[in-house]
C-alpha cells in the first residue's frame, strides 16, 4: 500500500519565487531565507518521494469569481505554470499523478469531503514557490521537478473559508485515502501559506511572531488542539492573510500520530525555520517525519 | 436570523466575505482579464475605453484609475485580484501592500525589514495601534494610490 512518509509546511511568498527567478538570492535581503532551506533541499534530495501531495491555495488564477471551489484536488497529467500578471515564472511545468489523485478524490469523497474534481488547471506561485524552495531552480538540462505533484486547491481568499477542524479531519481522509492505494508509493503532503502576513488596508504588513511561535509548536505536539482555533483568532493575530495556516492543518492532520493513524509516536521534527520578513510576511518552514 | 460576522472590527481591514464579493464582481474579473498579455497592453493604451468594457460603478472605475487600492477594496475588490492590475502597472506585492498604509515604499519597507507591524493596538477597532483610522495615513506618502 502506499503510505505518507513526511509532511512538510512553508511559506509560498511571491516574492520568494521572483527574486529566485531574478537570481538575487545571495542579496543580504534574501539570503537568510534561502539559507532556511539549505538542510530541506538537501532532505528532499536524499528522500524524494513517489508523490508530493502539495496542499495550497489558488491566488485568484486558476480559480476567479466564476467560481470558487473550497477543496479541488487535480487530477490532470500536467499542470502549465500560470501567468499571474508579470508573465509566468520559468521553472518547469509540474507533471501529475492521475492514478493516485482520481484514487484519492474517490476515498476522500466517499468519506464525507465535497471535493471538486479539476482535470485542467493553471498552477500559481501558492504551489510553484514551495516547489522551487525545496527544490531549487533545475538545471536547464534536466528542466523538471524531482517527483509527479498532486495539487490539492483549498478557498482561503473568499469568506468563509473552510474550518481548521475540517481542514485537519480532511487531513486524516487523505492519509486513509493514500494508504488504501495498491501500490506501494511514498507519498509526501506539504502544507503551504502563512505565516502572519496582511495584504490590505492601513493594517497591511501585520506581523505577529509570538502568535506564529507559538503556532509552529503547536502544530509539533499538539495539532487537534491547534485545529479548535477559530478564524478570527488567525485575522486578528496574524491578519487577514494569516488565515492561510489552516492549510497546514490538512497536511498535520495526515500525520500518523492523530488517532487513527497507527502510532502514538509523535512525528519526528527534522527541520525548523523561521523568519522575517520575506516582501510582507513572516516565513515559516518544519519538517516532520512520520516515526 | 442575522449571519456571524465577528470580523467587522478588526481595524484597517476589509474581510472579503460574500457580501463583498456580491459587490465586487464585475471589478475583480475585470482584474482576472489582465492576466492576458494582449489585455494588459490594450489596458495600458487606453484605460478608460477598456473599463468601459466592463459593467463596473463609476467609484470601482474611479478607484481603478486612480490606482487607489482601499477605495477598489471599498468597492468590493480583493487583493489577490487586484495584484493583476498592480502587476500590470509594474507593481511587487510589497508595493501595492505599502501603498494602503500612506506610507512611502522607503518608509514600508523599513517597518517590514524591523520586523513589521505590530499586532498591539491593532487588534480591535478602537484600540490605539498605527492601523486604527484616526491615525491614516501613517506616512509621507504624496498620493494614496500606488
Amino acid at each position: 500500500m502506499a503510505r505518507i512518509t513526511a509532511s512538510v509546511y512553508t511559506s509560498h511568498v511571491p516574492a520568494i519565487g521572483a527574486a529566485l527567478d531574478m537570481g538575487k538570492t545571495q542579496e543580504p535581503y534574501w539570503q537568510p531565507v534561502f539559507k532556511g532551506y539549505e538542510f530541506s533541499k538537501q532532505w528532499l534530495k536524499d528522500n524524494t518521494p513517489d508523490v508530493i501531495f502539495l496542499v495550497f491555495n489558488d491566488h485568484a488564477t486558476a480559480f476567479s469569481l466564476d467560481m470558487i471551489p473550497t477543496f479541488a484536488i487535480g487530477t490532470a497529467a500536467e499542470y502549465a505554470v500560470a501567468d499571474e500578471g508579470w508573465g509566468p515564472r520559468p521553472v518547469p511545468k509540474v507533471m501529475g499523478h492521475p492514478e493516485l489523485a482520481a484514487h484519492i478524490a474517490q476515498s476522500v469523497i466517499q468519506q464525507d469531503f465535497d471535493l471538486t474534481i479539476v482535470g485542467k488547471m493553471d498552477v500559481d506561485h501558492g504551489l510553484t514557490v514551495p516547489l522551487s524552495l525545496m527544490c531549487g531552480q533545475p538545471p536547464a538540462s534536466n528542466f523538471e521537478w524531482p517527483c509527479p505533484v498532486i495539487p490539492f486547491a483549498v478557498n482561503v481568499v473568499q469568506y468563509p473559508v473552510p474550518s481548521g477542524q475540517r481542514c485537519f479531519k480532511l487531513g486524516q481522509a487523505i492519509r486513509r485515502a493514500v494508504e488504501s492505494f495498491d501500490a506501494p508509493l511514498k507519498v509526501q503532503i506539504w502544507g503551504t501559506g502563512g505565516m502572519s502576513h496582511q495584504l490590505q488596508g492601513p493594517r497591511a504588513g501585520l506581523i505577529n511572531k509570538d502568535f506564529d511561535n507559538a503556532f509552529l509548536d503547536q502544530l509539533i505536539t499538539e495539532p487537534a488542539a491547534l485545529a479548535n482555533k477559530p478564524h478570527i483568532d488567525y485575522v486578528r493575530e496574524a491578519g487577514s492573510e494569516g488565515i492561510e495556516l489552516v492549510m497546514w492543518l490538512i497536511a498535520r492532520g495526515a500525520m500518523s500520530d492523530v488517532p487513527g493513524g497507527g502510532t502514538a509516536n509523535a512525528p519526528t521534527v527534522r527541520h525548523r525555520f523561521y523568519h522575517v520578513p520575506a516582501s510582507n510576511t513572516a516565513v515559516g518552514h518544519l519538517i516532520l517525519e512520520n516515526t | 436570523m442575522s449571519l456571524d460576522k465577528p470580523y467587522l472590527d478588526v481595524p484597517g481591514t476589509t474581510i472579503f466575505d460574500t457580501e463583498q464579493a456580491r459587490r465586487g464582481y464585475h471589478l475583480n474579473q475585470f482584474c482576472m482579464s489582465l492576466m492576458k498579455a494582449d489585455n494588459r497592453a490594450r489596458f495600458l493604451a487606453d484605460q478608460g475605453a477598456y473599463l468601459d468594457e466592463w459593467p463596473m460603478t463609476e467609484e470601482q472605475k474611479q478607484a481603478v484609475l486612480a490606482r487607489d487600492l482601499n477605495r477598489c477594496i471599498a468597492a468590493g475588490g480583493n487583493i489577490y485580484f487586484l495584484a493583476k492590475l498592480g502587476a500590470t502597472h509594474g507593481k511587487s506585492f510589497q508595493q501595492m501592500a505599502g501603498s494602503m498604509t500612506g506610507m512611502t515604499e522607503d518608509e514600508y519597507r523599513t517597518m517590514m525589514v524591523g520586523g513589521g507591524r505590530s499586532v498591539e493596538g491593532n487588534r480591535v477597532v478602537g484600540e490605539n495601534g498605527t492601523a486604527q483610522a484616526e491615525r491614516q495615513p501613517q506616512g509621507g506618502a504624496a498620493k494614496a494610490g500606488f
